[in-house]
Order: C-alpha cells, then structure tokens, then sequence
C-alpha cells in the first residue's frame, strides 16, 4: 500500500497560524517543531543555569549560608534534570534532528508528523510541571539519579513530580527516536544511499537505536520506583527486602547510554561544521559511521563503571572497565578524523568554528579523565568527588553545548535568512571558553584532593580553589549576554544572508533561507557527496 | 481516517508535487514494541536479580498454583489463532466472518482478564507483603494493561470492520494487521512471563 505525505495540507491549512504564532501552534511543520524544540530547550537551559549559578554563589564559602541544605539539595537536583532532559537531550536530539534530518534524507517532513508534535508538546508541561514542584512541597532532593533509599526517604510529592515529569520526558524521547528511525531509513529519497547521508543521520540514527531501546528500561525502574513511594512496595527498600543496587544497575542502563543520546548528535553536528569552514572533505567517512556504531553497541554494555563502589564483584568491575576502555578507540578515531579534517584546510576563524575547536578541545580533555575514571582503582580513590562533576562538565557542557553553540552559529542564516554578528560571536565564544574552563578545570584538583560532590558545605582548605571555580560560573552566566544581544539584533535587522552563505554543500543549503514550507520548490536535490570541498575548490583553480 | 483520505484527493490534484512512498506505520509500530519490550526486559531482569540475590523471609509464601495461568495461557495462544483467523477472513472480503472472529478474541482476552482477576483475589499474598508479591503484581499488572488496551483496541477494529461504514476492508487492512502484531506482542510477553515466573 501507499500513502501520500502531506502534513501542510492535510492539517488544515486555513486554521493554522501564520507569521511567529505558528510556533506557538500544535504545527505539524518539522522546521516549526526544530524551533520549537530549540526556544524552549533555551528557556529551560537560562533557568538550570540559574540554579547553576545558586550552586555555585552557595559554594563561594565554605559554610551553608546562601540557601538552607534541604533547598541545597533542590536546586542541585532541579539543575541536574533540567540541563538533562529540558535542555541537552531535548536540543541537540529535538531541535536539530527535526530540523536537519528531513533535509538531510530528502523528505518534505519527517516519517510521522503527528507524533513529532506529539512529542514535542510533551516536553513544555512537564518541564513547568517539574520546576513548579519547588513552589508545592519542595521539589525532589535526590539528585538527578534519584537513587534509593535517598528519594524514597527524602519529602514524597517532590520526588513522585519529579519521577512523572521524567516518564513525561521519557516518552518525549522515545516518540521522537522512532521517528527519526523511520525517517533515516525508510524516508530516503530514492537514489540516496546510506553511506552517502550525511554524519548527522548516522549520528542521530545510533542515538535514536540507543533511545529505543535505553529509556524504556528506565520508564519501568521509575514506575517501580514510584510505587516504592506511594503503595509502600519494597523493590528498592532493604528495610523491606528490597535491593537499592537493582535500582542503580536499570538505573544506569539507561543514563549510561543517555550520555552518549547527549554526545553523538554533536558529534554529528562538528562533523558537519568542520568541512564546511575548513573547505575539505570530511576525513574517514566510513570510520566515522563504524565509530558511531561501535559506540552505540559498546555504550549499552559500560553502565556499571558508575557503579564501581556499589559492592560490584571483582569479575563484574574487571569486565565493564574493558568494556569501558574500549569506547575510547571509537572515540579516539573520530577526534582524530576531525583533526584531519582541519588539517590544511582553509580555515575561516568564525564563531561556529571557534565553539567547534572549543568543543574539541574540551572533549579530549572530559574523554581522558573518562578513561581514567574508567579504571577501578582510580574511581575508587575519586567516586563522588568533584572530580566526577568537573569530568561530565567537559562532557556535557564543554562537548555538547559548545557544539549546540556552534550549530546555532552555523545554521542561524538557514533558519532566519539574517547573519548574526560575527564580534559579538566572538566575544561569546572568549568569555564562554575562558569561564567554563575556569570553573570547571579547578574542580578537578578539588575532588582529587577529596572534596565530595553534592554537599553545601565543604573543608575551609579548599575555599579559595572554589571561589575561582564560582569565578568562571559568573563568566558562563555573563557570556549568555552577547548571545542573546546577538540573537535579538541579528533577528531584527541582521545582514542578509543569500540562501547559502558558507557556499556549504550539504541538502539544507540546496534551498532558499529560511525554506519554505515543503523544505523544496521542486524536487529534492539529489546529494550523494555532501562533503566534496576539495574539488570545488580545484574546480574553482 | 481523515488525514488518509484527505491526502489522496490531494495527491490526485498535485501529483506532480507530492510523490508517494512505501506506508511505514508498520515500520514505526515495531520500533515501539521493541521499546516496549525493552520494558519488560527490565522488569524480568529485575525479577530474576532478585530471585539469585535477594531471599525472601522466612514463611514468606511465594508457591503459585498453575491451574489458571495455564489456561490463561492457552486462552492467549488460541486468541492469537482466532485473530489469524480473522485477518485470513478479511483477505477474502468476507467481512462478517472476520467480525465474528475479532469479536471472539476480544472474548478471550476478557476471559483472560477474568481469570486474572480471580487468581489475584485467590493468592494468599498482597502487593506489599514481600518482594516476591511485589515483583509478581507488578509483572503481570503491566502485562494485564497491555492486554487490557490490546482488547479495546480489537473491540474498537472490530467495530470498524462492519459491512456498512466500516473503514476497515481487504484495502485498508492496516489497523487490523497493527492490532495483530501487537496482540501477538502481548501473547509472546505472556509465554515468556509464563515460563520466567511461574515454571522456573
């Protein structure tokens, strides 16, 4: 049987809205929910940022004085969830999947529209539902892992918020996974290839393998969970013969995995940043979509490296620090494939080039104290310290928001048709690089030295390294400024920008900017080699 | 459906526009049950870490009698047979056949429930009293929503498969084939289920 897709028509066409209200519509549009996806995201990520920088005033002295410990305990909670799963996974999977991945198969909109929009308008009132858990009964207090007995203990009506918004956001995640699964692999316009699509498919395509079969297990251990708190079961309770390590192993099949639904689409994005501001091709394609592929088999079988001080037996710690270890070779190859992308390239110092050399940089740094952390007998010594925090914040932060950064910095001309203004960019990029790398190198001394994470108060000794640490904080929180000066401006009377001002040759950049509804006047172009820069150029010679 | 039949007339009117392609509602429904499998795979993992690692308390009851889950059983495996039956009826156009067929196996999956409901109220434990009670009603719980849903969802294709009105013909075979592969779903959980809590 066949069907004909065609959301903008069958949707109705004269009640939707047009012009800026459309965003905020139940708009079946896959450009229009990208946006969506993004604003919102955005919105979450000044609120955790915020709490961030609650976090950080709180740990300026040494002595529980800013906020009480209980609202300590809230606000680092609140920030760990929103940044997690209101502003990472929700941007670099949401937004830029449902934008660039239509485009990028040669499809009109994605595989199921409805459900795109479906998934999308999980995501607002979950994400109000959990911040506005603080103001009911004080919001959750375990921490985003939420471990047991801690948040079967902790006040009850935060924790079970918290656990409804998470299965809210949950479902989010999964809707929008099969979505880009049918769309990558079956939406392809004809005549494409696999290996002919851009990194970002492959990226989101592992992603959204890991999204399907990851999250399910943690919507299950929640719905446990939550049933250890409201009808007294004992799953997690060793009070009533339960076990609290059960909790952290389902627990951790599925937040392992999370980091990489975090961390390979922006390593999609910087492989299709790269080329494009450096003019070369984009280095080892194939070894690039085996890596992602070894990193999705390999990141479902890493979970109980977070687990090392949970009483794992030795055969348990020797097998998921190898399995660990290994992740490193994928990982490795693909930091080394876009080195060589950069290489002799003609590289332009723009802003979506900086974050993305930032971004670089950043990572190797998070992924070796990865692999260390991996080791047991340093994560031993380390576990709980800052050492931990200071090592996800290169991940999270320096590797993924640098990226989604950069990525707002590459395609704003696409979306917008508009420049932003390349000083200010720049200027982002200095204070942003300079205040995260301050905030958060620092740490690690910190949690070497033994200052553990999570707490308000600390040992006098280590105050002066934590005030450097808040230092940078303040630096991150001023840096949002010229971005959104940027943002606002550049909207409103920014240069024009010509539908493809990097002359990039990936699908997107084949239409007008912004494109119209049905992403083509005509038929999709066809890409097959989307990296090809260095033939350009020698055509051009 | 609404946004099907609109989306024909349209691409009748813009042909040269709006190509076609394969349906790949299927494609989509099966990436959700693995998801959904993947549920239950924590939860049988969960089960079994339990029952290797965590023993239960003296005198706590945890034998089950096999009567009724068995018939339950063979009252999924036979139910997937009459829905076979009803998608072959349908094939052929003969509507009210397939009908009758759906309607049985609605008949079934209640059936099931029933006995379901009735070995819950003949067990000599209760959701908290240990976390072998507490693994059990949540496994089969989770289970009985699935087959609950299931079942409205055949009373809902069966409804659509009347002679007159319905939408649900030899040409438009989706929601019954969708239905079917989830009822199937369903009954291979429930084999699995079968053996992991109540033979091992």
């Amino acid at each position: 049987m066949t069907i004909s897709i065609d959301p903008q028509k069958t949707n109705n066409e004269s009640i939707q809205p047009k012009g800026w209200l459309r965003y905020f519509s139940f708009s079946l549009d896959h450009k229009v929910i990208g946006i969506q996806y993004l604003v919102c995201g955005f919105l979450f990520y000044l609120i955790g940022g915020t709490l961030a920088s609650a976090i950080r005033i709180e740990l300026a002295s040494p002595m529980s004085d800013f906020m009480p410990r209980d609202v300590y305990n809230q606000v680092l909670t609140l920030h760990g969830t929103i940044m997690i799963f209101l502003w990472i996974v929700p941007v670099v999977n949401g937004a830029f999947g449902n934008y660039l991945i239509p485009f990028y198969v040669g499809a009109r909109d994605m595989a199921f529209p409805r459900l795109n929009a479906v998934a999308f308008w999980l995501i607002p009132p979950s994400g109000l539902m959990l911040v506005a858990s603080y103001f009911v009964d004080g919001a959750a207090q375990a921490g985003w892992t939420a471990y047991p007995p801690l948040s079967i203990t902790t006040p009850q009506s935060g924790q079970i918020i918290w656990i409804l918004s998470v299965l809210l956001l949950g479902g989010s995640s999964i809707f929008g996974g099969i979505n880009f699964i049918a769309t990558i692999i079956k939406l392809r316009r004809p005549g494409l290839k696999l290996m002919q699509l851009p990194m970002y498919c492959w990226a989101m395509l592992g992603t959204s393998i890991l999204v399907v079969l990851s999250t399910p297990v943690l919507a299950g251990t929640l719905i446990l969970l939550s049933f250890d708190i409201i009808a007294n079961t004992g799953f997690f309770n060793p009070v009533l013969g339960g076990n609290v390590v059960v909790y952290q192993h389902l627990f951790w099949f599925y937040s392992h995995p999370a980091v990489y639904i975090m961390v390979l689409p922006a390593f999609g994005l910087v492989s299709e940043i790269l080329p494009v501001h450096a003019r070369k091709p984009l280095f080892g394609y194939t070894t690039m979509v085996f890596s992602i592929m070894g990193i999705v088999v390999l990141g479902l079988v890493v979970w109980a490296h977070h687990m090392f001080t949970s009483g794992t037996p030795p055969w348990m710690r020797l097998f998921f620090t190898i399995a660990t270890a290994f992740i490193a070779v994928p990982t490795g190859i693909k930091f080394f494939n876009w080195v060589a992308t950069l290489w002799g390239g003609k590289i332009s110092i723009n802003s979506a080039m900086l974050f993305s050399c930032g971004f670089i940089i950043n990572f190797v740094f998070g992924g070796i104290t990865g692999v260390a952390l991996a080791q047991v007998p340093f994560d031993i010594h380390v576990h709980d310290t800052y050492f931990v925090v200071a090592h996800f914040h290169y991940i999270v932060y320096g590797g993924t928001v640098f990226i989604i950064f950069s990525s707002i910095y590459h395609w704003f001309p696409k979306v917008t048709g508009k420049m932003l203004n390349e000083k200010l960019g720049i200027l982002h990029f200095i204070i942003t690089f300079i205040g995260f790398n301050l905030c958060f190198a620092p740490q690690h001394w910190l949690g070497l030295n033994g200052m553990p994470r999570r707490v308000a108060e600390y040992d006098p000794q280590f105050q002066f390294v934590n005030q450097i640490s808040s230092l940078g904080a303040l630096l991150m929180a001023i840096s949002t400024i010229p971005f959104l000066i940027n943002v606002f401006l550049s909207v409103r009377n920014g240069k024009s920008a010509g539908d493809n001002p990097w002359n990039a040759l990936t699908p997107e950049w084949l239409t007008s900017s912004p494109p119209p509804v049905e992403n083509w006047e005509g038929e999709a172009p066809l890409v097959e080699e989307p990296y090809s820069y260095g033939k350009e150029i020698s055509e051009q010679k | 459906m609404t946004t099907l039949d609109s989306s024909k007339e349209i691409q009748e009117n813009n042909s040269e526009v709006h190509e076609t392609h394969e349906d790949f509602r299927m494609f989509g429904l099966i990436t959700f049950l693995i998801a959904d499998g993947m549920t239950f795979a924590g939860f049988f993992a969960a089960y079994l870490t339990y029952k290797a690692v965590n023993p239960l308390p003296d005198g706590a009851i945890y034998e089950l009698e096999l009567p009724i889950p068995t018939l339950n059983t063979i009252l999924l495996l036979v139910s997937s047979a009459t829905f076979h039956k009803a998608g072959k009826s349908l094939l052929k156009d003969k509507n009210s056949n397939s009908q009758k067929w759906l309607f049985f196996t609605a008949f079934l999956g209640i059936l099931f429930l029933i006995c379901q409901l009735f070995e819950y109220f003949h067990l000599p434990f209760g959701l908290t009293d240990n976390l072998f009670a507490s693994t059990f009603y949540a496994l089969t719980g989770f289970h009985g929503l699935h087959v609950t849903l299931g079942t409205l969802m055949i009373l809902i294709i069966a409804w659509q498969s009347r002679i007159n009105g319905g939408r649900l013909t030899s040409q438009n075979m989706f929601p019954l084939e969708a239905v079917e592969l989830y009822w199937h779903f369903v009954d291979g959980i429930w084999v699995i289920l079968f053996i992991i809590l109540y033979l091992l």
